[in-house]
């Protein structure tokens, strides 16, 4: 143990993971920022609408589709969510590079984490949206509502909760994804960690870059949960 | 008018085809407070249900002032639902809105412009009596209250008819009474047609004027509700009227002669009738079970009563009370013949 404190946190590593604290973590954690908010966003805006069709569609559900499509929407989400992202980041380079204009870099990133995240945030979705009472689903048709009113009128404002909760398990989720960014060239903190941290042989670097992250997770989940419970008037005040 | 033509529903399920409805015919009148009463599993949600199209019946057909709902396409059943709308048992309301726009709900829906739909929203708190709750969430409210809103909500429309599934069956019965006023209330003023669906015979004595009896999916009686309550004829309508069986009665009596008097009306409040056969005949009665009830100033149900003596007695007791208005007098023995089959278990 001692040992190991003299080899990697020996003042002269510890000056020098300052000065790389010091000059690339206010960025590195914007970029970080920034990759995860935009992939995050466009995982929402295709999962959201994506997890509405899992559940309406089902055979179940208040506008069943058919089987064929519904099976093959099921298909897609499982197969990209049972692909590491590490392999989907390189399977994906030619449609990030069709996308974004080329297969590297920060932008680059987001496309691939974007088709890793929406399937899991359309089954977080599907999950927020099933809690919703049938019952008030039938009351909703029993009024004459369409299935777009259903969905807009009644079963979004009523998991609104339950889909904060849903979002904010996603962003966490996402945010551990970009440390793979440098994979494809991408920065962050989590490639900043492995090319300053890990391959320099200097760990205060890398603990400092798990600290930001710690901290970050703790921030968007409080956050999210705190934002979630404000929202939901089930519970009396 | 409703018509329900030989309406049959059935469901299929991993045992096999569940048949829900069969063969069903009632004619719901402009005006009606119709209820459909029957035990769990009778088929009576599944019966109201047909009426609305939220359960497409498999066979026969709903019509409505002439219009064959079950031939309307998505959208014209989405327009005439905002005609015929529907309370629940379990409230239903949205529990992340406000009750104000819980009632503003269906007027979105028919794309009323907010400030109207507000307007009208407020208008609905008045007529069910909660205008100071508008801003209140449903969590907050109890359950009569919650029950209140939904009654708003489903007026809001200003339908032509109501439908209540249930609508009384989770409270209790000071609230209960106070929903069903509500209900009676609204029927008159507003003149709407409301079709009750209950298992509780006090529901249906309380304000329905027609009442159809439901067991296993098909109707057994069907008719003005003095009549039937005061002359069932089904088994199952008399276990509904009468919640013990005459099994239970009079196989606790001793040996003797009983007989079972039956109030369709009669103004008992003001006459003392027992006791004044006591008087009169000098016949001293005992009374050995009795279900009635007040509606106003009116008694409906039965009573058995012990007669002591021997047939010349009985004979006189069954004279005397006879006499009576809107009273009917039956020989126990006799009744207990007709009422075969009525050993199993009975719930009111």
């Amino acid at each position: 143990m001692g040992d190991y404190i003299a080899t990697y946190y020996n003042p002269e590593k510890l000056a020098k993971a300052w000065d790389v604290i010091r000059e690339y973590f206010l960025q590195e954690t914007a970029v970080t920022l920034y990759i995860t908010l935009m992939s995050t966003l466009f995982a929402i805006l295709i999962g959201l609408p994506l997890g509405v069709i899992l559940v309406t569609g089902d055979s179940k559900g208040i506008r069943p589709l058919p089987k064929p499509l519904m099976a093959f929407l099921n298909g897609l989400i499982n197969l990209l969510r049972s692909a590491p992202f590490i392999i989907l980041i390189v399977v994906l380079m030619p449609i990030t590079r069709a996308i974004v204009g080329r297969a590297v870099g920060n932008a680059a990133v987001i496309v691939p984490l974007i088709i890793a995240a929406f399937p899991f945030v359309a089954r977080l979705v599907e999950g927020s949206l099933r809690e919703v009472n049938p019952n008030i689903i039938e009351m909703s048709l029993s009024m004459g509502a369409s299935t777009w009113q259903t969905v807009t009128h009644v079963m979004l404002p009523e998991s609104v909760p339950s889909l904060i909760t849903s979002f904010t398990t996603a962003i966490t989720t996402i945010l551990g994804y970009t440390a793979m960014s440098g994979a494809v060239g991408g920065g962050g903190l989590g490639n900043l960690a492995i090319t300053q941290g890990q391959q320099r042989y200097n760990q205060a670097v890398l603990l400092a870059a798990l600290i930001v992250l710690v901290i970050l997770v703790q921030v968007f989940q409080s956050v999210g949960t705190r934002l979630a419970r404000k929202c939901d008037k089930r519970l009396k005040q | 008018m409703i018509e329900i033509k030989n309406l049959s529903k059935n469901f299929e399920t991993s045992d096999g085809t569940v048949s829900a409805l069969s063969h069903v015919n009632l004619t719901i009148r402009d005006g009606d407070i119709y209820g459909i009463i029957g035990m769990s599993g009778a088929g009576k949600s599944t019966l109201v249900r047909c009426i609305n199209m939220l359960e497409r019946p498999t066979e026969g057909s709903v019509v409505w002032d002439g219009t064959d709902l079950g031939a309307l396409d998505k959208k014209e059943i989405q327009q005439v639902r905002h005609q015929i709308t529907m309370i629940f048992q379990s409230f239903n309301l949205l529990m992340q809105r406000t009750c104000l726009e819980n009632i503003m709900l269906p007027l979105k829906l028919i794309h009323m412009p907010r400030a109207e739909a507000k307007a009208r929203a407020s208008e609905l708190l008045e007529t069910v009596g909660l205008p100071d709750k508008a801003n209140a969430y449903p969590a907050q409210l109890s359950g009569g209250q919650r029950k209140r809103f939904a009654i708003a909500r489903a007026l809001a429309t200003e339908p032509k008819v109501l439908l209540c599934d249930e609508a009384t069956s989770a409270l209790d019965p000071k609230t209960t009474h106070a929903i069903l006023e509500l209900i009676r209330e609204i029927n008159r003023t507003m003149g709407i047609t409301v079709i009750v669906i209950t298992h509780q015979m006090s529901v249906v004595q309380e304000i329905c004027n027609r009442v159809a009896i439901l067991e296993n999916g098909a109707v057994v009686e069907e008719g003005d509700v003095s009549e039937v309550f005061s002359h069932p004829k089904a088994a199952a309508t008399r276990a509904l009227v009468f919640p013990e069986t005459v099994d239970s009665i009079t196989e606790a009596l001793e040996s003797g002669q009983h007989i079972r008097v039956i109030f369709n009306g009669a103004i008992a409040s003001k006459e003392p009738l027992i006791a004044k056969m006591a008087v009169d005949c000098g016949i001293l009665a005992s009374i050995l079970g009795a279900s009635t009830r007040s509606i106003g100033d009116r008694a409906y149900g039965y009573m058995v009563l012990g007669i002591p003596g021997g047939p010349e007695e009985l004979a006189r007791a069954v004279k005397y009370l006879s006499g009576t208005p809107d009273v009917t007098v039956q020989v126990e023995a006799e009744y207990a013949g007709t009422a075969s089959g009525k050993g199993e278990a009975i719930h009111g």
